[in-house]
C-alpha cells in the first residue's frame, strides 16, 4: 500500500482550499492550531480563526453560538479533551440545539500513544452514539479525510469527525465516490469480512491481503461513518461471508463492533463474529502503532482472528 | 413604553407565571419572579426583536442561561405575540413543545438551555459573529447567580474580554439565593462586581426589580466601548408576593390553589395601587 500523508495534514490543507471561496468558514481552536497543523490556515485567513485558549467547554459553546448565525464552524481540539471536557456542550449546545458545528477530534484514539490515557479517546464513539442528532465520521485515509471534510463543511446537521496524525496508506481507487453514511467496500470476498473504521482500516486490508495468500477471500469495508449507520452494507456482508471481524481504535464497548453486533442480532443473523479494539483494561504504554500491535490490531493479529473464526490454519 | 406601562406589565406577568406553574404542577417560581422585570424591560423597552423581525440576522438576541426560569420567558414571549397565550396551557404536558426549559421549538427562543453555565459561551459565539460580520445586533444573556460557580462562565468571560465584545450584555439575576440556600453560604461569590471587573467587563449594578432603573441602565449599553457589559441586577427571589419573597423553599415550590389565590390577591391590590398612583 502506498503511504500518503497524515490525515491531520489532509484535513488542514482541505480547510485552506475550502476557505478560499468561503469567508464564513471558521475554525475555533483551543490552543491547538499547532497540534492541528492549522498554522498555515491561520496565516492565510487570520480573520477566520477564533482562538479561545485551553477551554474546551467554552470552545464548543462558542462554536455553537457562531454556527447558529450561519457560520460554518470547525471546532478543533484533541479528541480526548473535546469529547470529554466538552461533552455537555456537545450534547446540549450542538446536538440538542441543532447548531451544525463540525466537531473535529484530532489525534484521536491512541494517537498520542505513550502520553497515556489522559490523552486517549477510546470513549468518543460510545458516548457520542448515545447523543441524538450528531453524525459521526472517522476517515481512514487521505481520500476519505478530504471528502469527509468537504462534505462536513456543508453538512446540515451537527457532525463529529476524528482522525490521527500518522501517515496513512492510500486505500481507494481513484474513481471512488464518498458519501457520509455509505460504507466503502475496498475489496470483495466471501470467506470473511473485515468491517473497520478509521485508521485501523489499512491494517485490516493488510490482513486481508495476507489471508488471500492462504486462499482466504476477504471483504474489507471501510465503515467511515458510525452514524448514520450503514446497516445495509453490514447485513449484506454478513449474509454473504462466513465470518465477520470488526476493527476499531476505540474501546470494544460502545463502538463499531457493538453497533454491528446489534444490527446482526436484530436481523436474526448469527455468524462467527469478533470485535477487535482496545480491551477493557489500563491501556498498555507505547506508540499508537505499538498499542495497535499489542492488541492485535495489525496484519498478523487480524489475520489470526479471522483464521480462528473460520477455523483454518495458516498455509 | 412608559415606566408606568412596564410596571403594569410586570404585575400581569407575575400573575401569569404563578397561574401556569400552579396549572401544570411544576416550575421554578422564585427565580421566575426575580427575573421577570429584567425580561419585561428587555423585550418591551430595550431589545430590537419581535415576531416580525425574528428572521432578521440583525435582530438583537436573548439567551437565557438560567433556563429553569422559563415560565418568565414563556410569559413575556407570549405577551409579545411570539405565540398564542393558549400555548402556555400546555406547559409540561405530554407531547407539548413547552417543556420546563427553553427550547428553539418555541417561537422567539434562540437556543436550548437548561444545563447551567451554557448561556454565556453561546452568547459569546453569537456576539463574535456580529463582530466578524460587522452586524449591529447586541446579545443579551441572563445568568443566575447560583450558576456562577460553573467554570464555563469564566472561560467565556475571558474570551469576551479578549475579543472586546462590547455588543455582549451579561445580566446577573442577583437574587442571592440558590436551591441549597444563600449563595454566600453555598460558595461565596462576593466580591462579585470586582471579579467581573477583573475579567474585563464594564460593570454596573442596579435594582433588578425596578423597571425604570433597568430601562435606564440597559439603554446605556455598552457601558464602556471595547468591553463587554455586565449588569449585576440586584433582585429579590420571589419578588412581588409577600410570602414567596426571599424564601429558599420557593425555588421550585409550586403554589397550591390557596397560595395562588392569596398571591393573585396581593398582585390585584398592587395593580389597583398602580392605577391609583
Amino acid at each position: 500500500m502506498e503511504l500518503g500523508r497524515p490525515n491531520l495534514e489532509e484535513f488542514a490543507s482541505t480547510l485552506i482550499d475550502l476557505a478560499q471561496t468561503d469567508r464564513d468558514l471558521l475554525i475555533v481552536t483551543g490552543d491547538s492550531r499547532g497540534s492541528g497543523k492549522l498554522w498555515p490556515f491561520a496565516k492565510a485567513y487570520p480573520q477566520q480563526v477564533v482562538e479561545v485558549g485551553i477551554a474546551e467547554q467554552n470552545l464548543v459553546g462558542i462554536a455553537a453560538g457562531l454556527a447558529s448565525t450561519g457560520k460554518r464552524v470547525f471546532a478543533v481540539s484533541p479528541a480526548c479533551f473535546l469529547t470529554a471536557r466538552g461533552l455537555e456542550q456537545i450534547k446540549n449546545d450542538v446536538a440538542y440545539s441543532d447548531n451544525p458545528v463540525k466537531l473535529v477530534g484530532i489525534s484521536a484514539g491512541v494517537s498520542y500513544g505513550a502520553l497515556g490515557s489522559t490523552h486517549h479517546s477510546l470513549h468518543d464513539y460510545a458516548v457520542l452514539r448515545a447523543i441524538n442528532n450528531l453524525d459521526i465520521v472517522a476517515p481512514a485515509d487521505n481520500f476519505e479525510t478530504r471528502e469527509a471534510i468537504k462534505a462536513a463543511a456543508t453538512h446540515p446537521r451537527p457532525i463529529y469527525l476524528r482522525f490521527g496524525k500518522k501517515p496513512m496508506p492510500h486505500l481507494h481507487a481513484p474513481d471512488t465516490t464518498f458519501n457520509i453514511g455509505k460504507a466503502l467496500t475496498i475489496q470483495d470476498g466471501n470467506d470473511v469480512t473485515f468491517i473497520a473504521i478509521g485508521e485501523p482500516v489499512g491494517r485490516a486490508l493488510a490482513a486481508a491481503q495476507r489471508l488471500e495468500a492462504d486462499g482466504v477471500r476477504c471483504r474489507v469495508i471501510s465503515m467511515h461513518t458510525l452514524r448514520p449507520f450503514d446497516t445495509e452494507t453490514v447485513l449484506h456482508a454478513a449474509r454473504n461471508t462466513s465470518a465477520l471481524v470488526t476493527v476499531e481504535e476505540h474501546s470494544v464497548y460502545g463502538g463499531l463492533g457493538e453497533a454491528c453486533a446489534a444490527t446482526l442480532m436484530e436481523h436474526g443473523i448469527q455468524l462467527p463474529f469478533r470485535i477487535v479494539g482496545i480491551p477493557d483494561e489500563y491501556t498498555v504504554t507505547g506508540s499508537q502503532f505499538e498499542i495497535f500491535d499489542h492488541y492485535g490490531i495489525n496484519e498478523t493479529g487480524l489475520a489470526q482472528t479471522a483464521r480462528q473464526l473460520l477455523q483454518v490454519e495458516p498455509a | 413604553m412608559t415606566e408606568h406601562e412596564l410596571k403594569q406589565k410586570s404585575i400581569a406577568y407575575r400573575k401569569t407565571i404563578l397561574t401556569i406553574i400552579n396549572q401544570c404542577g411544576a416550575g421554578h417560581t422564585g427565580g421566575s419572579l426575580s427575573c421577570v422585570d429584567i425580561l419585561n424591560v428587555l423585550y418591551n423597552a430595550v431589545m430590537n426583536v419581535s415576531p416580525a423581525n425574528f428572521d432578521d440576522p440583525n435582530r438583537d438576541r436573548y439567551i437565557q442561561s438560567k433556563g429553569h426560569s422559563v415560565e418568565a420567558l414563556y410569559t413575556v414571549l407570549a405577551d409579545r405575540g411570539f405565540f398564542p397565550t393558549s400555548g402556555l396551557d400546555t406547559l409540561n404536558t405530554y407531547q407539548s413543545h413547552f417543556i420546563g426549559h427553553p427550547t428553539r421549538k418555541i417561537p422567539g427562543i434562540e437556543q436550548n438551555t437548561g444545563a447551567l453555565g451554557h448561556g454565556l459561551p453561546l452568547a459569546v459565539g453569537i456576539a463574535l459573529s456580529a463582530k466578524l460580520d460587522e452586524r449591529p445586533y447586541r446579545v443579551f444573556t441572563l445568568l443566575g447567580d447560583g450558576e456562577l460557580t460553573e467554570g464555563s462562565n469564566w472561560e467565556a468571560s475571558m474570551t469576551a474580554a479578549h475579543y472586546q465584545l462590547d455588543n455582549l450584555i451579561v445580566i446577573v439575576d442577583r437574587n442571592t439565593l440558590q436551591i441549597t440556600g444563600p449563595t454566600e453560604d453555598v460558595v461565596a461569590l462576593e466580591p462579585l462586581a470586582s471579579k467581573f471587573e477583573a475579567f474585563g467587563y464594564a460593570v454596573r449594578s442596579c435594582d433588578g426589580n425596578d423597571v425604570g432603573e433597568l430601562q435606564r441602565t440597559l439603554s446605556d449599553v455598552p457601558f464602556a466601548p471595547g468591553k463587554p457589559s455586565l449588569l449585576v441586577a440586584n433582585t429579590v427571589k420571589g419578588k412581588g408576593v409577600s410570602f414567596i419573597e426571599n424564601q429558599v423553599g420557593w425555588h421550585h415550590h409550586v403554589p397550591t390553589a390557596d397560595e395562588l389565590t392569596q398571591a393573585l390577591g396581593e398582585l390585584d391590590r398592587a395593580q389597583q395601587l398602580l392605577k391609583v398612583g
